[in-house]
């Protein structure tokens, strides 16, 4: 009988360290997130957008709310804070005004931002408050078990629509638009390079700024809406999804089975809060 | 009918027989669960109730006063952030002595963000004019929940009502729970009789009115006094109960071993169940110790605290929640309930248990081993299973 020949020891490969590590709080790693998540190509894509900014990491500060969405906060190696479910925005509010020069990002969920915090989303963007928000969007509710949320299509089905959803959804697109955001794009995990891009154009661009990133949740909405793994999901995006930008706001309706719209829909300049204060202030005689 | 199912299902079971006009609910660890089966109840045509998953707590409960002041029997369900941020309304429910029962699955409030169970949500809900009841087991969950709806519809009553259920340790753990009948049951919660409701239109009626210094105070009077009906109704629900279902809750609290006992300890949830188990095992070694596990807690039944407790020689009283910068709040209800005694056990008070801390047989067997050695009853708190 041959003898098999023993098998080379493999070659001692020092420690590689991860491109994005200088970013990372990796004593908090491993993440919480499930195989196949949006959330690791949302939060990298993320992270690559403010390598490509380059940004001092000490003039960034990340707000998250309560979600698989918003532990982000907790991952990340800058000054952030993991406030109560759907006060990210306040707080980012609050944080700005005290640190104008700051960058303040809000990371969260469609639940959190829209569902709980929905109120202070529409009033941070009608203020144009200088902070870009982020919004991964995976149509219900991950953390807490997979309920229906503000964002779940008609139809689908969740653990509190057994049968199907038949409320309608928030278009975020058209709601941030119309509350005044002076930026907005959706992309999907799909794609992380566009989603890159439009991540260093939401930060850098002055005002309120807003980012839709649709992604799966094979845990939970992927799983009661027969959509597969995580990757499945991905081809439907693949399949679904119509790059357009400058499209009508009203148009990114999102529906289950029909083609959906993604690219940037917003992109203009208005007086942000601070520079109208800071004007009232020189009016008014003070020093703004 | 004897089922094994985990204690949030018992609670869902015991609204699918009472079936509410309306449940509005919003999601949160470790509460979900009740909301997930009730939309399954929902959706399946069990019951016809209106299910209606707002977007926040503050909503949820919101809704439900607008359900209940239109005339409707409603209920909801929460836990830790959620009840905070629906402690607003709470107030407002009570002021309008709107009957809504709500499950609470108690869970630590941040800050630190933690999921597990302790009671500083109950506790903040505590002066909130809300009924508050605390269950040991999953079966106390459910025959607390039907007993609740029949305790704050009560017209000498007509209160909202908590009924609390250790967050994990009951909600989430499976055990034997006997169920009523369907229509057992539904003919002991008996049918909703609204009180001036608004979609009486031949009857219109304002609610929610401003009452300034000349009514406020006797507004406030007089729902005092809803509260001080609570104890004669909890007892006559609890005997219209036993004859219905043959579980003999007779009191405000259970007396486990209490009789004869030199020393006690006085717990609140599920503890009671670890509690007992350290009793028996004293009793065992010869050591005269026993338990008071109130299931009524708001409104404290007090002198009847103070009969069961006179004659020990000392009590540990436990909370599972700091009430910042002064005692517990369990331990001020024991201690101010036995102040007008002339002679008193000697009383202390243990912090235990926060943000899921286990706590344990030999834990508690410690505890009460150390009360012959306490002299006196001192300003100062003391912990349990804390690292210092
Ligand atoms: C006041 C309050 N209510 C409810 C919760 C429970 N809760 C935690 S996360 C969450 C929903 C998160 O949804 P989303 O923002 O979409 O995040 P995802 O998990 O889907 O990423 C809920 C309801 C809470 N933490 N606080
Ligand atoms: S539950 Fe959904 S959103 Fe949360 S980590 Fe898992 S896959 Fe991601
Ligand atoms: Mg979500």
């Amino acid at each position: 009988m041959p003898v098999r020949a023993a098998r080379a020891a493999p070659e001692f490969v020092p420690r590689v360290r991860h491109p994005l590590e200088r970013w990372l709080r990796t004593d908090r790693l491993p993440h919480i997130w499930c195989s196949g998540c949006g959330l690791g190509t949302a939060l990298s894509a993320f992270l690559y957008a403010l390598d490509e900014l380059g940004w001092d990491p000490d003039t960034v500060a990340v707000v998250s709310g309560i979600g698989c969405a918003g532990r982000v906060a907790g991952y990340l190696r800058l000054d952030t804070y993991h406030t109560t479910h759907g006060r990210a925005i306040p707080f980012a509010t609050g944080l700005k005004l005290a640190k104008p020069d700051l960058h303040v990002i809000v990371f969260s969920g469609d639940g959190d931002l829209f569902a709980i915090g929905g109120n202070h989303f529409i009033h941070a963007a009608r203020r144009n408050m200088d902070i870009a928000v982020i919004c991964v969007n995976n149509f219900n509710y991950g953390m807490t078990g997979g309920q229906l949320g503000p964002t779940t299509p008609v139809g689908a089905r969740t653990t509190t629509s057994p049968f199907g959803n038949f409320e309608h959804p928030f278009n975020l697109v058209h709601l941030a638009a119309s509350a005044g955001a002076t930026y907005v794009a959706r992309c999907t995990t799909l794609d992380g390079r566009r989603l890159q891009k439009a991540l260093v154009e939401a930060l850098s661009h002055k005002g309120f700024t807003f980012v839709e990133i649709l992604a799966p949740c094979p845990t939970n909405y992927g799983r009661r809406n027969r959509l597969g793994e995580g990757l499945d999901e991905l081809r439907y995006y693949r399949e679904h999804m119509v790059i357009k930008h400058g499209a009508d706001p009203k148009e990114a309706d999102i529906a289950p089975g029909k083609p959906f719209l993604v690219g940037k829909f917003v992109d203009i300049q208005k007086p942000t809060y601070l520079e109208l204060y800071q004007a009232k202030a020189r009016e008014i005689g003070g020093e703004g | 009918m004897r089922k094994a199912i985990t204690g949030h299902k018992a609670v869902a079971e015991a609204m699918r027989q009472i079936e509410p006009d309306v449940v509005a609910v919003y999601p949160i660890t470790p509460q979900s669960e009740i909301a997930e089966y009730y939309a399954d109840y929902v959706h399946n045509g069990l019951v016809r109730t209106e299910l209606i998953p707002v977007e926040s707590e503050h909503s949820a409960l919101s809704a439900c006063i607008g359900a209940a002041a239109a005339g409707g029997r409603v209920m909801t369900a929460t836990s830790s952030q959620g009840l905070a941020l629906l402690v607003e309304v709470l107030y407002i429910a009570a002021g309008l002595r709107l009957p809504i029962v709500m499950a609470l699955a108690n869970r630590a409030l941040s800050a630190p963000i933690n999921i597990h169970c302790d009671h500083s949500d109950a506790y903040l809900a505590r002066d909130s004019g809300a009924v508050q009841i605390f269950a040991e087991s999953a079966q106390e969950a459910y025959d607390y929940t039907l007993m609740a709806q029949r305790i704050a519809e009560d017209m000498r009553v007509r209160l909202p009502v908590i009924v609390n259920l250790d967050g994990f340790t009951l909600t989430h753990t499976v055990q034997p729970v006997d169920l009523l009948e369907d229509e057992v049951a539904k003919k002991f919660v008996g049918e909703f009789k609204p009180f001036a409701p608004l979609l009486d239109v031949e009857h219109p009626v304002t609610w929610g009115a401003f009452a300034m210094s000349d009514y406020y105070f006797e507004l406030k009077r007089a729902q005092e006094a809803g509260m001080e009906a609570v104890p004669a109704v909890f007892l006559e629900v609890q005997r219209a109960f036993a004859e219905v279902s043959g579980r003999r809750y007779e009191g405000f609290f259970e007396a486990y071993k209490l009789a004869d006992a030199e020393y006690a300890l006085v717990v609140l949830g599920s503890t009671a169940g670890t509690a007992k188990v350290a009793v028996d095992e004293l009793r065992a070694r010869g050591m005269k110790v026993g338990l008071l596990k109130p299931w009524l807690w708001r409104p404290f039944p007090g002198p009847a605290v103070a009969e069961a407790l006179a004659h020990l020689k000392a009590v540990a009283v436990l909370d599972r929640a700091f009430s910042f910068g002064t005692m517990g709040a369990l331990y001020e209800d024991v201690a101010s309930a036995l102040y007008p005694l002339e002679k008193r056990p000697i009383l202390v008070n243990y912090i235990y248990g926060l943000g899921g801390r286990d706590i344990t047989v030999p834990q508690l067997v410690q505890a009460l081993e150390e009360l012959p050695k306490i002299r006196r009853t001192e300003w100062a708190l003391r912990y349990i299973g804390l690292r210092e």
